[in-house]
């Protein structure tokens, strides 16, 4: 079994947590794991990539084209710029609040309509789920467990090979003690967001 | 960070995570470095633990330095390991160099990370031919869990020859993850003995020929340590297809491609000659993977010409393989005319959807956004040439600020500020941070001053070394380890190397600071403007922040758009006709609300 997550996003927004979550549950769980993070330069507001294999016979730290099984989007329009590293057969959930790169403020270039990138990505692939990440955060109790509704998102998808409990367990490891409440509520919310696709 | 101490286990590991664990566990007594993508995160490891593992640990002031000062160590009997990026190398390059001659009495590791496909750097140098020029030992790792192994092999071998080991990484193998299982440390030694032997470690012409020779006759041995390392050796099936890879590429042809025999080269200077050839002899083709330049490929073909071995040798020389940016499986994949791949799936095409394109860009709050401000705004229409230098106000060559004009390396803003004001008769501002001043930037200041040369130098003075993850310099003072020493401040180095005409000014208050480059300007001598405000995100991660948070009176906003166009904090947007403060992300830095002609943004309630 070899299982490949790419998770897109912009500098800030957490992806680098959430890989190292996912790959301390695939760690905890007997798997071999290997993952590649974006550090330096581009974490300042830039397009950020990480990917997390897990499974058995697993070298490379990256992913071929085609080859993500999961790609989970913490931006849409990054979702999108990405959308290549999957295939017909592989999720994607996309989170649904824009971050406006300021390429656009200053006239470099437009934001496509949440609609449009939507379409655009359910035109490639029909298991597409939008979360609005950020509406269920602050449903949650905090605006900033976006990522931990992403991440209860992903734990929901059909194939996903580890155990809901054992990615919350790796969750809570690294969120601080007093956020681990709104943290679990969080992830519930997001699981129930996939649940049932 | 602690639990990198622990006795054993089997923990998830960054590259350089392992890489720290891999000194703590070959009992290392000194390490130093410069920080430096894809280097850093050894050095935030090391600041953090090695005082408990029992191992001194430096930053110093640039890479040249470290590499002296884990030199002496090593030669008075203590391990020790010094590490920088690529470019780093560069500059440390002349101490190691003659290090290469005197050799060293205990293990000596130096790392080289190396950055493919520029992710973080100037430039995707190879420096393997570091390892060529000074006849050192060389080994390449392809994971992080190898990465410890190595460094664990790398002290062994250098004490073996009594030489530095090149341990050369990729940002790949630095920013991998990887399960890592841990052996139990020894008790490092950290204080040795220096015994004197002048005509080792003194290198005047008459000792330096004799060590030339020795050097020579050490490589020898080096070959025969190459031959029989298990760094290197034969992988897969038997076929008359191989393949020889190093360092990531490796794991990518493992993974994609089938029914080949692959040569893994983990010890690749000097490279195994012996292995090499009877890897060739009756092969049909063999293919090179290696990232960067052709290291590899020109040694096997050497070696195949040495030895009179006809086979086919596939690789950047027959423009089979790019020489241009690191590998990838998908680059494998794409090579099913030469190599019989693995193909899994068929990518999903890109939508015809154009996106906004998303590069890096100075945080809101940045200090240095101010700054640029206020020195376009000084500059007025005439403008200036800006000689700018290596740090995240790199980031200003972005539009709206622009202000970046030439970067070589650390420390040329002030160097090549000299050049263009001797010869232009443009207005030049050369602009340099606090932690590259401390690198590189005084011996061209002092330059500047001795050859009379006119220019402003604005040091932007954030409090620390931002762009690597926020690490201390010599300006802010040292407060880890268990060693404390106060900082050194700016404003008299700057006076003592000769500069009359100093300011220091805070550039979140931008009338100032635009006042103070003014007049630097127009003075027409040599000025130095030291912009001094913390990092916010720093401040942040120390929960020093005072947040506040601006909004906009949408009455009194005009949609003139000054703020969002002109100044580009990523937390203002247009919304609409409308002109939105992301709350999430601003810092309440104000300088937005100074920049508004019709003062309409403003302090939240």
């Amino acid at each position: 079994m070899k299982y490949n997550i790419q998770l897109v996003g912009v500098g800030g927004q957490g992806v680098l947590l959430a890989s190292t979550v996912l790959g301390n549950a695939a760690v905890a769980d007997g798997l071999e794991v290997a993952m590649s993070e974006v550090h330096g330069m581009a974490q300042r507001g830039g397009s950020v990539q990480c990917s997390v294999r897990m499974g058995q016979d697993i070298l490379s730290p990256l992913i071929p084209k085609g080859g993500a099984d999961l790609l989970l989007g913490f931006e849409p329009a990054e979702t999108l710029r990405n959308v290549t590293s999957v295939d017909r057969d592989s999720w994607i959930i996309t989170n649904t609040s824009p971050v406006i790169p300021i390429s656009v403020s200053i006239g470099q270039g437009g934001y496509p309509p949440l609609d449009d990138i939507l379409a655009a990505l359910r035109s490639v692939n029909d298991h597409v789920v939008a979360v609005d990440a950020t509406a269920r955060a602050v449903e949650a109790g905090r605006a900033i467990t976006a990522n931990a509704v992403l991440i209860g998102a992903m734990t929901a998808v059909k194939g996903f090979p580890l155990s809901k409990q054992r990615v919350l367990d790796a969750l809570l490891e690294a969120v601080p003690a007093k956020a681990k409440d709104v943290n679990v509520r969080a992830f519930e919310l997001g699981y129930e967001e996939v649940r049932g696709e | 960070m602690e639990r990198l101490l622990a006795d054993s286990g089997r923990l998830l590991l960054l590259g350089n995570e392992a890489i720290a664990r891999g000194l703590i566990e070959a009992g290392v007594g000194l390490a130093a470095t410069y920080p430096g993508t894809p280097s850093s995160e050894v050095g935030k490891v090391l600041e953090n633990i090695a005082a408990t593992a029992g191992m001194y640990f430096e930053y110093s002031v640039n890479e040249k330095v470290a590499l002296e000062v884990a030199g002496a160590a090593a030669i008075s009997g203590v391990r020790s390991f010094a590490f920088m990026k690529h470019v780093g190398l560069n500059v440390a390059s002349d101490a190691l160099m003659t290090l290469a001659y005197t050799g060293v009495r205990a293990g000596m590791v130096v790392m080289t990370a190396d950055d493919p496909s520029c992710h973080s750097s100037q430039s995707e140098q190879d420096n393997r031919y570091y390892a060529k020029l000074g006849l050192l030992p060389m080994l390449e790792p392809s994971s992080p869990a190898e990465a410890r192994d190595m460094v664990l092999e790398a002290y062994r071998l250098s004490e073996l020859l009594s030489v530095p080991v090149l341990l050369r990484t990729t940002t790949r193998v630095n920013h991998a993850r990887g399960a890592v299982d841990l052996h139990k440390p020894p008790r490092p030694v950290a204080k040795g003995v220096f015994e004197k032997d002048p005509r080792r470690f003194v290198t005047v012409p008459a000792n330096a020929r004799a060590l030339r020779v020795e050097q020579l006759k050490r490589m020898e041995h080096a070959l025969k340590l190459s031959e029989s390392s298990l760094l290197n050796c034969v992988f897969g099936t038997s076929s008359r297809i191989g393949v020889i890879a190093s360092g990531v590429a490796y794991t990518y042809a493992r993974e994609w491609l089938k029914d080949v025999e692959i040569l893994k080269l983990g010890f690749t200077n000097p490279v195994p000659e012996e292995k090499v050839r009877r890897f060739l002899a009756g092969k049909e083709r063999v293919v090179i993977l290696e990232e960067l330049e052709p290291y590899l490929e020109d040694e096997v073909r050497r070696i195949a010409q040495q030895h009179h071995i006809n086979v086919e040798i596939l690789g950047k020389r027959t423009g089979h393989l790019p020489r241009a940016f690191e590998y990838s499986p998908d680059l494998i994949l794409s090579l099913k005319d030469i190599l019989p791949v693995r193909p899994e799936s068929t990518p999903a095409e890109q939508p015809d959807l154009p996106l906004p394109p998303r590069p890096p860009v100075l945080c809101a709050g940045c200090p240095h956004r101010a700054t640029y401000y206020a020195a376009k705004k000084a500059v007025g229409s005439k403008g200036a040439i800006y000689s700018t230098d290596i740090g995240c106000y790199t980031l200003g060559v972005q539009p709206p600020m622009q202000c970046a004009d030439l970067t070589l390396c650390m420390g040329s803003s002030v160097g090549a500020a000299g050049g263009f004001s001797q010869v232009t008769d443009q207005n030049v501002i050369a602009f340099i941070g606090d932690s590259t001043f401390f690198h590189a930037g005084i011996p061209p200041l002092i330059n500047a001053v001795y050859n009379d040369h006119k220019f402003v130098l604005v040091i932007l003075d954030n409090r620390t070394t931002a762009m690597t993850g926020h690490q201390p310099n010599p300006g802010v003072g040292r407060e880890h380890g268990g060693v404390e020493t106060p900082s050194i401040p700016l404003e008299p180095i700057v006076r003592a190397c000769g500069v009359e005409n100093v300011r220091t000014v805070d550039p979140y208050d931008l009338e100032t600071t635009t006042e103070a480059i003014k007049e630097a300007v127009e003075s027409g001598s040599l000025s130095v403007i030291i912009a001094e405000h913390p990092c916010p995100l720093a401040e942040r991660k120390e929960g020093k922040l005072k947040r506040s948070t601006y909004g906009i009176d949408r009455d009194r906003c005009v949609r003139c758009y000054t703020c969002v166009s002109r100044l580009s904090c990523p937390a203002i947007s247009k919304d609409g006709k409308d002109v939105r403060i992301d709350v999430t992300m601003c810092i309440g830095c104000g300088i937005c609300a100074q920049v508004c002609p019709k003062d309409a943004i403003g302090v939240r309630e």
